[in-house]
């Protein structure tokens, strides 16, 4: 098992309040990880400090077997990586220019860039929307472009903070099925955070499940799913009783 | 009201006839404003966004210092450049009191800290998340910058269109550094003055109407640019 990133007695602290204390955790290369909590159990911060947007209190980050210094990460490195952040933030600008925005800070050629933006449009079914600005999309409609704009970087590694929270029901099974698809077919290591245990079934292949700033649980996703431990049982029975 | 429109009319003559001094008096206005305003703009857009997102030591009493200067009254300034300028002055070598240089050197002063101010906070106002953002597209900070003017850019043209505004209204300064020499450092607002003070309102309305129209003209071509798409 080859350890994409690793981490070590990371901790973050915010005016004496600990909000993120992790001993150990590596993701493997190419597997999906699903991350579940309570909300502020940590799992934004967790993933910003995985992407190295923010810096930790105390401990390491290693890729790929390298330590990274957590406080200056190169550029090429973070160019690595893609983010879909839990909030939506688009440019003012238009779809288009949205989903680009990451190739061209990266200087690639205008026609690539046409093809590529062209095709990840495609792919989110949002292509008659490239000449819209972006800031009069509806939640889920921006929520596609914050996602084609993450992939569309071909990243090793994929940051998803609750990135289908605004679909519609269709959209979302059809996009969890192409999705999946991309990633298995990319062999992209992916963190998926989500309140949704279809979802999180449907899509990871492991699970952690966050609570006050601690991984509580970590295994394999049905094997958390149905043998919770003292501290997650009754999160996972809450949360299991809407499927039932 | 015999008055008026007695003023009217000679000023509609005055205008259609092309008298040379009148557009003399124009062109010299456009220059001076024009050049305040971009020497403003180049200096102020870049330390207001210096000033917006950096954090330093000092930096709340450089906030302060700014926004004093917003309201810094056209005289102080002309009171300021005149110290500066005048022979015995530090820069008084150069012999520059009175020049259109002077001019343009009170109304960026006057204009600068609006232009500052005015980028300052549209950058401030920023949302943290929108950072975040940028920088997970692996964005410079160059390019980080590059993209938040983009994102704020009705702010910082209303800033610039604020800046404008004040340096074409101005007229303490101008009178004080430039003297109101015909042919020389006579500008629009300062021969109003001049003309209304000699009872030739008709002149003075004359005059008014380019004033007017210049300030039009170019706050129309800023808020076209400010307003695009
Ligand atoms: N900049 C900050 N300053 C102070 N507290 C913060 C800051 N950022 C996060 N927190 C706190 O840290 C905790 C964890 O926040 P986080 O956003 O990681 O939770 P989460 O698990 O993603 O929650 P949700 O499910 O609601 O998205 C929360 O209690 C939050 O209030
Ligand atoms: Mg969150």
């Amino acid at each position: 098992m080859n350890p994409m990133i690793r981490l070590e007695k990371i901790q973050y602290a915010k005016k004496d309040r600990t909000i993120l204390s992790i001993p150990s955790l590596s993701i493997t290369q190419g597997e999906i990880l699903g991350m579940m909590g309570p909300n502020g159990a940590g799992k934004s911060t967790l993933v910003k400090i995985l992407s190295c947007l923010q810096t930790p209190t105390s401990g390491k980050l290693y890729y790929k077997n390298e330590e990274l210094s957590v406080s200056r990460i190169p550029l090429e490195q973070r160019r690595k990586w893609a983010v879909v952040l839990q909030q939506t933030l688009i440019f003012d600008t238009t779809v288009f220019q949205n989903v680009a925005a990451g190739l061209k800070i990266r200087r690639v050629a205008k026609s690539i860039i046409k093809e590529k933006v062209d095709y990840w449009l495609e792919q989110f079914g949002i292509s008659h929307l490239a000449k819209k600005n972006a800031k009069l999309l509806s939640g889920g409609e921006a929520q596609r472009v914050n996602l084609a704009r993450a992939l569309i970087l071909n990243p090793e590694v994929l940051y998803l903070d609750e990135p289908f929270s605004a679909l519609d029901y269709p959209t979302k099974v059809k996009l969890l099925k192409d999705f999946k698809a991309i990633i298995k077919n990319t062999e992209t290591t992916t963190i998926f955070v989500s309140h949704d245990v279809t979802e999180i079934q449907f899509m990871t292949d492991r699970l952690a499940i966050l609570m006050d700033g601690k991984v509580q649980q970590i295994g394999s996703t049905a094997d958390v799913l149905n043998n919770p431990n003292p501290y997650t049982a009754s999160f996972i029975h809450d949360m299991s009783l809407h499927i039932e | 009201m015999d008055l008026l429109i007695e003023g009217l009319k000679k000023a509609i003559e005055m205008l259609i006839s092309g008298d040379p001094e009148i557009f003399e008096i124009t062109w010299l206005t456009l220059k001076v404003s024009l050049t305040a305003v971009l020497v403003s703009t180049f200096i102020g857009i870049p330390a207001g966004v210096i000033l917006g997102l950096i954090s330093f030591p000092g930096r709340r009493f450089v906030l302060i210092l700014i926004n004093i200067g917003m309201g810094l009254p056209p005289v102080v300034a002309g009171l300021w450049i005149t110290m500066l300028l005048w022979r015995s002055g530090p820069l008084g070598s150069f012999s520059l009191l009175y020049s259109p240089f002077a001019i343009i050197m009170a109304q960026i002063l006057v204009s600068l800290p609006i232009i500052i101010g005015l980028t300052c906070s549209a950058f401030q106002q920023i949302d943290e998340k929108m950072l975040l953002q940028i920088k997970s597209l692996g964005a410079t900070r160059l390019q980080t910058v590059g993209l938040l003017v983009r994102e704020v850019k009705i702010a910082i043209l209303a800033a610039v269109i604020a800046g404008f505004g004040r340096v074409i209204a101005e007229v303490g300064a101008a009178m004080m550094v430039g003297g109101n020499i015909r042919g020389e450092t006579r500008i629009l607002t300062t021969s109003i003055v001049m003309e209304v003070s000699k009872g030739n309102f008709d002149v003075a309305l004359a005059l008014s109407f380019l004033l007017m129209s210049l300030a039009f003209f170019i706050t129309f071509l800023l808020t076209n640019l400010q307003q695009r798409n």
